[in-house]
Formats: C-alpha cells, structure tokens, sequence
C-alpha cells in the first residue's frame, strides 16, 4: 500500500455538546480515492470538517504529510495544501464565476491553461464565467465549488457528497473530471452515499458507524462483499440497480 | 453592489416627489431634498463600517456612537491651534485645515477601534448577547472620558470662512457646507465600490460578509480582514462624526447617541451587511427626516420608524438583503 | 410555607438570604426608621426598581432578549397614571383608568414589536427596540400639549395620598402616619407582589420554557415550542410589570416626565442593575437595584469629598467628580460582564456550592 498522505489517530470531535467522532482512526494513501461511506449521522461530514479545521479535535491526532495539523487554524490547513468542497457547496452567490476562481487562486491569478483544462469538463463555468454565482444552477454551482478546489494543483482535496441531488449528465463530467485528477495523482478524500459514483471512482472503501470507522477495505473487495454493503449501508435495493 | 434589483431605487424620487405637493413650495422643496442628501451621506459615511462588520463577523457594536463623538472631539481639538487657517479668508487654507482635521478624526478613530476591538470584542465573540451588553458599556464608558477630557458643556464647531453661508443658484439656496458634505459622501461611496468590486481584498470582504467560513477554507485569514474593516469603520465614523459636528455647527457628548439612531435604522433597512443598501437606506432616512422636519417637526423622528416598517413588511430583510450560507 | 411564597426558589446561599431579610426589613420599616425626605425617596425608589428591573430580567436574564425599550414602558406607566390624574382630577377612577389605558397600550405596543422583530435575532431586536424608545422619548418631550414637554407634569394625588392628609392624629411609633406614609406602604406592598409574582412566573413551566430556548432556541423549537409566541409572551409580561412600576413612581413622585421616565440614562441603570445583581435571577433585581441606587446616592458625596481632595493632582479630580461616577459603573459593568456574567447573585450562590 502506498504511503499515507494524510492519518486520522484517535480524533474525537465535539459540537456542542454532543459527541461526534469517538475515536477515528483511518489513512489516506498518496495518490488514490478513498471514499468515506456511511448511513446519514455516522459523522462523515464531522471527519472532513474536523480536518479541514472547522471544528477542533478534542483528543487524538490528525496528521498531513508528517506534520500535526489537529487543532490548527483553518487557513493554514488550506495554505499547507487542503482544499475544501463542502456539501452546501459554498459558493459566493454575490461574487461571479470569475471572482470565486480569482479568490480559489493562492498564487496570483488563475493559470490560463489549467482554466481551460477545467472549461473541458464543465463549460457551463466559461459560459458564466462575468455572472454573479447566485444565479447558477446547484449543478453548476457544485462544478464551480469543484473547480475552486482544483483551480490550482492541491495535495489532498477534500469533497462533500458532490452527486447529491444532481443530475446524471452532470454526474458523468464529474467522474471524468475526477479521473483525470487521479491520474495526476492527486489524492482525494470523497465523502459520498451514491455507492455507483464511490465505486466508479474510489480506490479505498472507508465506512463510518456512529462517530467510529467500522470498515476499511479496497473499493474492488467491498463491490464484491455484498453482504458488508447490506450489513454496514444499508444498500440492498436503491442503489442496486 | 447594487446588481440588477433596481426596485429599491425608485424610492428616493418616489417619496421626493411624494413630498412635493405636501410642502408646495418648490424652492423649500429643493433646499430639503438638497439638504436631505447632504445628511445622508454623513449617515452613510458613519453608518457603512457598522454594516459591513456586522456582515462580516456578525458584531454589532452598540459604542459605535462612541466614535462619531470622539472624532468630533478630535477634529475640534485639531481645528483650535489652526484659528487662522479657519479664519482666513482662502477655501485653501480652509479646506486644509479642515482635511487634516477630519485625518487626525480618523486616525485618533481607527486606533481606538483598534484597541476596542481588541479588549471588548474579541472576548465575546459569536456570543451576541454578551457583545450588545458589552458594546453598550464600552460606549456608556467612551461618553464618560469625553466628559473627563473635555468637559461635558457644549462647544462651539464653527465652520471655516469660505464654506459658511450658501450660494444662490436662481431662488434656491444651499449651504456650501452641504455640497462638500455631499461631495465628501460620494467619494466615500466610490471609493468603497471600487474597493469592494475591483480588489482581491473587497473581493475578500464581500466573500466574507457571504460565508467567512468558506473564505477561512480558501486559506484566508477573516480575523485580519475583519480588524482591517472595524478600523476602516471606526475611521469612518471619525470622519462622519466631525462632519456632523461642523454640520451642527456645535458639540457635545451626546452627539454619538444623537445619530446612532438613525444609524440603525439605515443599515436595517438597508440589510445588515450591504454597502449598496446602506447608501439608499441614509438618502431615504436623510429625505424622510428633512421633509417631515419641515411638516411636522415633532414627528420626525417617528416618520423614520414608520419608514423602517413599510420598508420591513415590503422586504423582511431589508432593501438590499445579504445572501447568507 | 415560605418555600411556597418564594415558588421554591430559595435564596441558597446564606449571606445572599441574609442580604434580601435586611433589605425587606429596612424597606418594610423605612417610614419608622428614616427620618428626612431623601431616606424614604431613596426607599421608594428602590421599590419601584426592584419591580423595574426583575422585570427587565425576565427578559434579558430568562428569556435572552435585549431590550432598549424597558423605560419606553416605564414611561407609558407614569404617562398613564400621571396624565389622568391631571387631566381628569385627582380621584381614584382616574387613577385606575390610566393605569388601565397605560397596561393596554404597553401590552400592545409589546406584542406589535415583538411579533414584528421577535422572529429575526437577537441583535435585530436591540436596534429595533433602540428606535423605537427613541422616537418615544422624543415624541413625549415635543407633543407638550399632552405630556408637558420636557417639563413634565406635576398633579395632585388622590386626596389619601397628600402629605397633609393624617389617617390618624396620634404618631404611632414616634412617626405621624402622613399620606405619604400610606403612599409609601402602596408602593413597597405593590413592589413586593410583583416581585413575588415574577418569581411565580420564572419558575413556572412558562418560565422553564423561557429558559430553554435561551439556552438553545433551535433545539426549543425542535421540541415543539414556538419560540415566537414564548418570546412575544415573555416581552408583554415584561412590559405590563414596566409598566405597573412607572406607575407606582408616578404615584410616589406625584410628577411624571421624560428625565425621570424615558431617558435612555434610565435604560443603562436598569441594564447596570440587572448585570451586576446577577442576571437570570430575580434575587439578582433585588441587590442590584438596592446598591445601584444606594450606590448613586450617598457615593456621589463620598466622589465629591475625593475630588475635591485631589484638586491639585491633573485629571484625577475630573476623574473622581460626582458627575462621573457612570464612568466606574460602566468598567464595573464591562468586567462584570466579562468576568461576573452571573452577578452577585451568582458568586453568592456559587461560593456556597
């Protein structure tokens, strides 16, 4: 198995006072998928905005490349080479296409030809590219959150349930969008319930239960184990198809 | 700012010439909207810091009038030493004394935003209770000091040679002091579009004001960008309390609890957070107060209320609301 | 027994249960043991702001709403019983019908602003009440064909409650039982059923509601609980107490007007009463307003005799003027909220814990 890229040891994570992780322990590998899966609850969302920095671990490690970045400031976990697409998208209805892609940009202006490599999968952001975001479709709205994301190269990008409640077509661009990612190597952490999007793409099958990991295994070997799909999601009929 | 929704815009002419057959005269009609815009810029000049901190971290500071006073202050101390210049009969010399008082204003503003900032705020963050209460005492204290450092009787703001009186364009009269207040307004006004449209660090701000977390997420630091606006709006407050002051043409502590009140009632119609909607929100307090002045002097200020809830049960949010996460 | 009448809300701390006896006895007492008008305005006045600010408390300490229109209710309170009595004769009936319209047009004007800005947040709220009050305090100093402008009204009160009235030509205890005695007696009697009356309220299940959408208006809500309707109720009871307190001190004061009804001063003693005593708890109301006003009282002299004794020193004799003693309350204020966020009342009760 390939080196980890980034480790989860131990983290519990409260909001409030609830407690939603109870100890995660998992590693992403350089340069695969792994897909974390889990019924609504399990704490998926938690994990990824516990390593983005969003809320703060309360015990355990959460370690990028080495170094700790458990409890650092959000910006700095951007800045060491994270990127963010949360499930509710985040895209600042109020600026344009073109403003959100300027501010994704950490190194200056967005490169010319990496912008074109982005257009291929989702042109609708060139067609838009001078109107205010606030009037995208949420399809394109979540291709302009994933094209921040990869507006620049990152080392580990974070995504929130990015087919959720959008429309197939859309959903293939994405899929090649990601799959040409992948071949660049970069690693990517996808938060995901639509299990055929999971399967097309991930390499390592994560799957939470109630704040904890209960499940790790390749994405090949967890496609075959039909009886772990229905015992730990739940999938035996809609997603079956 | 403004982007595509002009409905709101249609009011300013529509209560102005809704005011028209009430006063009759169209020369006093004149005189007050001219006058009416004057006033609205200075709310607009105090008020715009307030609303885009509020958008942006979600603090309302209640010690705001603490600034508009202590800028006041500051210009009137500036302007003592230059006598002269103020009496000289030059717009150079005037206009320059004025200038370096109305920077001193600000400056003296800015740092103590700063430091308010720092020592009232900061504890108390996300906790908006705590912050209204808080705010509330930095500003009972800020008035107190004023009355230690200067005295609490009431101090005369005299205008310079050249800008009092007015000048007569056919029958209608302005004060030349209004024109500079109103000119001073729109340079305000341009410059913060510009800012907030044209630089990564308006880009920034207005991104904020939307969702700081995502911002955070891009690998920002809000906390930076949210001092630098408290200070650029303390500043603004500074410059906006001196100009209401010459504008009086008198000062006293009190001045800051004086337009607060309007202040908050511009940046609630205008939506907590928007710039655009804080501008139209200042003209249309600024008319209401100058026409009903005129009809009913001793409902002016109600007018205003009446104001904020038509306009609130037309948009719940105000004229211009802030998208939210 | 007393458990009942406090609605099983004891003190719990010793000094705190020793404080509030000395205050009931001194304040029950006052006539008999104070001789001289500013002891038994001071006494008075403390009645009155103990109503004033437990109800305020209800409010800000039990319901989590800020409110800058406290004194706008006050004021109605005064306006009402103050006006009737001049307008339409110094008689019991007037009394009561202004008191009536005054409870009626608070109650009203409560529930129009809390419907209206209730459902948005808390800070909507502050700003919004901030206008109004203004507009008010405004409005009653310029209608002065009605309100007397910025002078107020003085009327006479009911004949009962003048001081030349005797109930009975003996002193009794070495004290000549005046009307103003028997005016006294109505206001501290009054003072303390609405005291304990808001103790009823807060520990009712009405009360326990407040509190948790305080603590968490989401989850309230989720419960099932509309919180609007709650908050809307909370900020009418609060204001028909207000309003009852303005109109004990019109009776007492014999005068009613801006300064001593809608100022905004008044609004920031109240919140300075309420956070020092210790918010969320009536107790709190108690202590803070005995010491607030004992404090602006005789501290004030204590404030002259200092600065005048440091004359010669820069600044600091401005700094310790009379006149200035807001700007200590606002730092204690400030740290209060910074480090005492449950007051007295609080520490008092948390040392004995």
């Amino acid at each position: 198995m390939a080196e980890a890229l980034l480790t989860l040891e131990g983290v519990h994570t409260y909001i409030g006072q609830y407690h939603i992780l109870q100890g995660v322990d998992f590693t992403v590998p350089r340069g695969t998928m792994t897909v974390l899966l889990g019924r609504n609850g399990a704490g998926k969302t938690t994990t990824l905005r516990t390593i983005m920095g969003l809320w703060k671990p309360s015990r355990g490690k959460v370690i990028f490349d080495g170094a700790e970045i458990g409890g650092r400031a959000t910006p700095d976990i951007a800045l060491a080479g994270i990127a963010y697409v949360p499930e509710s998208m985040g895209v600042f209805a109020d600026l344009t296409v073109r403003e959100n892609m300027v501010l994704a940009a950490q190194k200056g202006a967005p490169d010319a030809a990496r912008l074109e490599w982005i257009f291929g999968f989702f042109p609708a952001l060139k067609r838009f590219w001078t109107h205010p975001a606030g009037v995208l479709s949420g399809g394109q709205k979540q291709m302009l959150s994933i094209a921040r994301a990869v507006v620049e190269p990152r080392r580990l990008i974070l995504i929130d349930e990015p087919t959720k409640g959008i429309a197939p077509a859309i959903i293939e661009n994405m899929i090649r969008a990601f799959t040409e990612l992948k071949r660049d190597e970069t690693t990517i952490l996808l938060v995901e319930q639509n299990f055929r999007f999971a399967q097309a793409l991930g390499d390592w099958a994560v799957v939470m239960d109630d704040g904890r990991i209960v499940h790790r295994e390749t994405m090949a070997e967890l496609s075959a184990d039909t009886a772990t799909q229905t015992r730990l999601l739940g999938l035996s009929l809609e997603t079956h198809g | 700012m403004v982007r595509s929704d002009y409905l709101p815009l249609l009011l300013v002419p529509a209560l102005a010439f809704l005011a028209l057959p009430l006063i009759g005269n169209p020369t006093t009609w004149v005189t007050l909207t001219i006058a009416a815009l004057a006033m609205g810029m200075m709310i607009f000049v105090i008020s715009s810091g307030l609303t885009l901190v509020f958008g942006l971290m979600d603090v309302l500071n209640f010690g705001h009038g603490a600034f508009i006073a202590i800028g006041a202050y500051l210009a009137m101390t500036t302007l003592l030493p230059m006598a002269g210049w103020m009496q000289a009969d030059s717009l150079t010399l005037n206009l320059a004394a004025l200038g370096l008082a109305m920077l001193v204003a600000m400056a003296g503003t800015g740092l103590l935003g700063w430091a308010f900032e720092r020592v009232i705020i900061m504890p108390v963050y996300g906790q908006h209770l705590k912050q209204i209460l808080i705010t509330t005492g930095g500003l009972i204290v800020a008035e107190q000091l004023i009355h230690v450092f200067w005295g609490g009787d009431q101090k005369p703001m005299a205008l310079p040679t050249a800008l009092r009186g007015a000048i007569t364009i056919g029958d209608v009269a302005i004060e030349k002091f209004r024109l500079l207040a109103v000119a001073i307004g729109l340079v305000v006004f341009f410059a913060m579009s510009l800012i907030l449209n044209r630089t990564k660090l308006g880009l920034l701000i207005r991104a904020g004001v939307e969702n700081g977390e995502m911002v955070e997420a891009l690998g920002y630091r809000i906390r930076r960008l949210f001092v630098a606006v408290f200070v650029a709006g303390s500043a603004l407050a500074g410059l906006g309390g001196t100009m209401w002051a010459l504008y009086r043409e008198t000062l006293t502590a009190g001045i800051g609890s004086e337009v607060i009140v309007l202040v908050f009632i511009v940046i609630i119609i205008g939506g907590l957070g928007s710039v655009g909607g804080c501008f139209l929100g200042a003209i249309l307090v600024a008319q209401m107060a100058n026409y009903t002045g005129y009809l009913a002097p001793k409902v002016a200020l109600a007018s205003n209320i009446l104001l904020m809830v038509i306009i609130l049960m037309w948009r719940p949010q105000g004229l211009y609301p802030v998208a939210k996460r | 027994m007393i458990n009942a009448v406090l609605s099983g809300d004891l003190p719990r701390s010793r000094v705190l249960s020793a404080a509030l006896v000395v205050i009931l006895v001194v304040l029950a007492s006052a006539p008999f043991i104070f001789d001289g008008a500013q002891a038994i305005n001071t006494s008075a006045k403390i009645c009155v702001f103990i109503v004033l600010v437990a109800s305020y408390d209800l409010l800000l300490g039990y319901t989590g709403i800020v409110s800058f229109a406290h004194t706008m209710f006050y004021g109605i309170g005064g306006y009402g019983v103050g006006l009737a009595l001049y307008g339409w004769g110094a008689t019991w009936s007037s009394a009561a019908t202004g008191l009536v319209l005054a409870l009626a047009a608070g109650i009203v004007l409560a529930l129009v602003i809390g419907l209206f800005s209730l459902r948005v947040r808390a800070i909507f709220y502050a700003m919004v009440t901030l206008a109004v009050a203004s507009a008010f305090a405004i409005l009653a100093g310029q209608l002065s064909d009605i309100t007397g402008g910025e002078d107020g009204r003085s009327f006479r009160v009911p004949e009962l409650l003048r001081p030349g009235f005797r109930l009975i030509d003996a002193p009794v205890l070495g004290t000549q039982i005046t009307g103003r005695v028997i005016a006294y007696y109505i206001v501290f009697v009054s003072a303390l059923v609405l005291f304990l009356a808001g103790l009823r309220i807060v520990n009712s299940p009405f009360g326990r509601v407040l509190q948790a959408i305080r603590e968490n208006d989401f989850r309230a809500e989720a419960l099932g609980y509309r919180t609007v309707y709650y908050r809307t109720a909370a900020n009418c009871l609060a204001a028909g107490m207000a309003v009852l307190a303005g109109a004990l001190n019109a009776l007492w004061l014999r005068y009613t007007g801006p300064d001593t009804t809608l100022s905004f001063a008044i609004m920031l003693d109240i919140l300075l009463m309420v956070v020092i005593g210790g918010m969320g708890t009536m107790y709190g109301a108690v202590l803070g307003a005995t010491l607030f006003i004992v404090a602006q009282n005789y501290l004030q002299k204590l404030m002259g005799t200092a600065s005048k004794a440091t004359e010669a020193l820069p600044l600091l004799p401005n700094l310790l003027h009379p006149d200035r003693w807001l700007l200590w309350l606002g730092i204690l204020f400030v740290l209060s909220v910074y480090f005492f966020p449950t007051g007295i009342v609080g520490k008092l009760r948390q040392r004995r814990g």
